[in-house]
């Protein structure tokens, strides 16, 4: 299993960059996090599924700038699936989205469009386009944030963090 | 001065209460299907979503306005007709229209509810409007994005009906409802279809230096290189290269998005009606902040107010915008 370091996001580009002096984390333990995040948005948000129509079966690599790892994502409600891989064994995916921490944040956040940061070429779309768009319109119909109902299931700290990024989004655009 | 209706784009229903909430006079929306011009995938409403989306817009005063802005191809015309009925029972406060056969279909058979002709139908003249307004008491036109704001001026003094305009997102300069790009690529039509550069047959491509090319089934539309900002996926913006050019040329416009905020206070003098702003397709994050921007803008102007500008150039279409047609013909 791969190591991975823990990160913070870099104010001026969005990226997250790794403190040296910290010790690695194995992949592994990222793993029930993530299963139990995917699941309970899931859980939260049942018809968010409609709108993927038949690509709620297609395999997403979500590449977040600057992060030792790459996510893995299948938003099918029967076979959920989001999880880390290593970098240089990413699986074969239908489509790959590629951003800044913060930028890719903000779009689950409901505070980014994500039209605009492919035209500012913050967000980088290879593969089928159309699993892309289908995911997009899923994730923008949810209402209030993703972002915050993933920051709820960790509680006061969760929450701070979320605020903590909320605030270095908003210096970042200002 | 009379207040215009500020008119907002819903493409999910997270989106519409968005625009509801933002200020919003009225929102346009479409069905999952190809009776309207944003026929995306994962993109519009289910009759059960509009229902819903309805009573919550109706609750906090706000108008809906259904799309059924494309054109019904021979032998389809029942999907037409049954979007169409489903609508009324749904309680929509107006149909937005562009096939003659779709705006006599809603004449005959739901007089009550308003017809206003949409841009796809590209009636830019008084006579072509008064035709429209004469054979199916259609009550509002939203104008093609090719006229000056004298012009306008001259056409609402000649015209029984409203006017609607653009003032935020696509240019929109080919003639409406007449373009057959997409078509000619892919097979599938803007007009019958409702889709413009189908996602399915999009491809972008990025090679190592970080260059994006922009396909659309065997034709690259555009490479954009590392530093430059992108546009759309749409041949009408594409930058093509020919042998009399010695460098890519967009052959018919650019990508850049319209934006009227500094013209708003002359569009209401005017006598325009209504306002309207692009973008069913955009994000819950796009409507909050453009439909707000111009709620601020309108309400500063109904105040006598000098009108707050918010810079939205970050939502544009290659991060920039113009006044295009709006200001002066000569505007490229």
């Amino acid at each position: 299993m791969e190591p991975v370091t823990p990160t913070q996001p870099d104010m001026q580009t969005g990226d997250i960059r790794a403190p040296r002096l910290l010790p690695p984390l194995p992949l592994f333990l990222l793993q029930p996090i993530l299963r139990r995040i995917v699941t309970r948005i899931a859980a939260q948000n049942p018809d968010m599924f409609n709108r993927l129509g038949p690509h709620r079966s297609a395999n997403f690599i979500i590449d977040v700038k600057g992060l030792p790892f790459a996510l893995h994502l299948r938003p099918d409600p029967d076979d959920l699936l989001f999880r880390a891989v290593p970098r240089h064994r990413k699986p074969v995916a239908d489509a790959e989205i590629r951003g800044g921490f913060l930028d890719l944040l903000g779009l689950v956040d409901g505070e980014s469009d994500g039209d605009a940061l492919f035209f500012s070429r913050d967000l980088v779309i290879t593969g089928n386009t159309e699993a892309v768009v289908c995911l997009r319109n899923a994730l923008d119909d949810v209402d209030g944030s993703i972002a915050a109902e993933v920051a709820d299931m960790f509680g006061p700290p969760g929450r701070a963090m979320l605020s903590a990024m909320r605030r270095a989004s908003a210096r970042r655009k200002n | 001065m009379q207040r215009p209706e500020l008119v907002c784009p819903a493409g999910t229903p997270a989106a519409m209460r968005t625009a509801v909430e933002a200020g919003a006079d009225a929102v346009y929306c479409g069905f999952q299907n190809a009776t309207n011009a944003r026929n995306f995938p994962g993109l519009n409403f289910t009759p059960d979503e509009l229902e819903r989306s309805i009573a919550h817009a109706h609750e906090h005063g706000t108008k809906v306005l259904l799309a059924i802005n494309t054109f019904p191809p021979a032998g389809k015309v029942d999907l037409w007709r049954e979007a169409i009925d489903l609508g009324a029972r749904l309680g929509v406060d107006a149909y937005i229209v562009a096939d003659i056969g779709v705006a006599d279909y809603i004449a005959r058979n739901h007089p009550d509810i308003r017809l206003h002709l949409s841009v796809q139908a590209a009636a830019s003249s008084p006579e072509a409007i008064n035709w429209y307004c004469r054979e199916f008491g259609v009550k509002r036109v939203v104008l093609p994005r090719i006229l000056t704001v004298s012009e306008i001026k001259q056409i609402a003094s000649e015209i029984p009906c409203e006017i609607e305009t653009f003032i935020f997102g696509n240019h929109g300069l080919m003639v409406e409802g007449r373009c057959s790009l997409t078509n000619y690529i892919t097979g599938q039509s803007t007009n019958y279809d409702g889709v413009c550069s189908p996602a399915a047959d999009v491809e972008y491509r990025r090679d190592d230096d970080g260059n994006l090319s922009t396909r659309l089934g065997d034709f690259t539309i555009d490479c954009f290189s590392c530093n430059e900002t992108a546009g759309y996926p749409t041949i009408c913006k594409g930058r093509y290269l020919t042998p009399a050019r010695n460098e890519g040329y967009y052959a018919f416009e650019e990508p850049i998005s319209l934006n009227l905020s500094s013209l708003l206070p002359d569009l209401m003098a005017a006598g325009v009606n209504a306002l309207k702003i692009e973008g069913r397709q955009r994000s819950r994050a796009y409507v909050r902040n453009v439909v707000s921007s111009f709620r601020k803008a309108v309400d500063a102007i109904m105040a006598g107010q000098e009108p707050p500008l918010a810079d939205l150039i970050a939502l544009t279409e290659g991060q920039k915008q113009t006044e295009g047609a709006f200001k002066s013909k000569t505007w490229r």
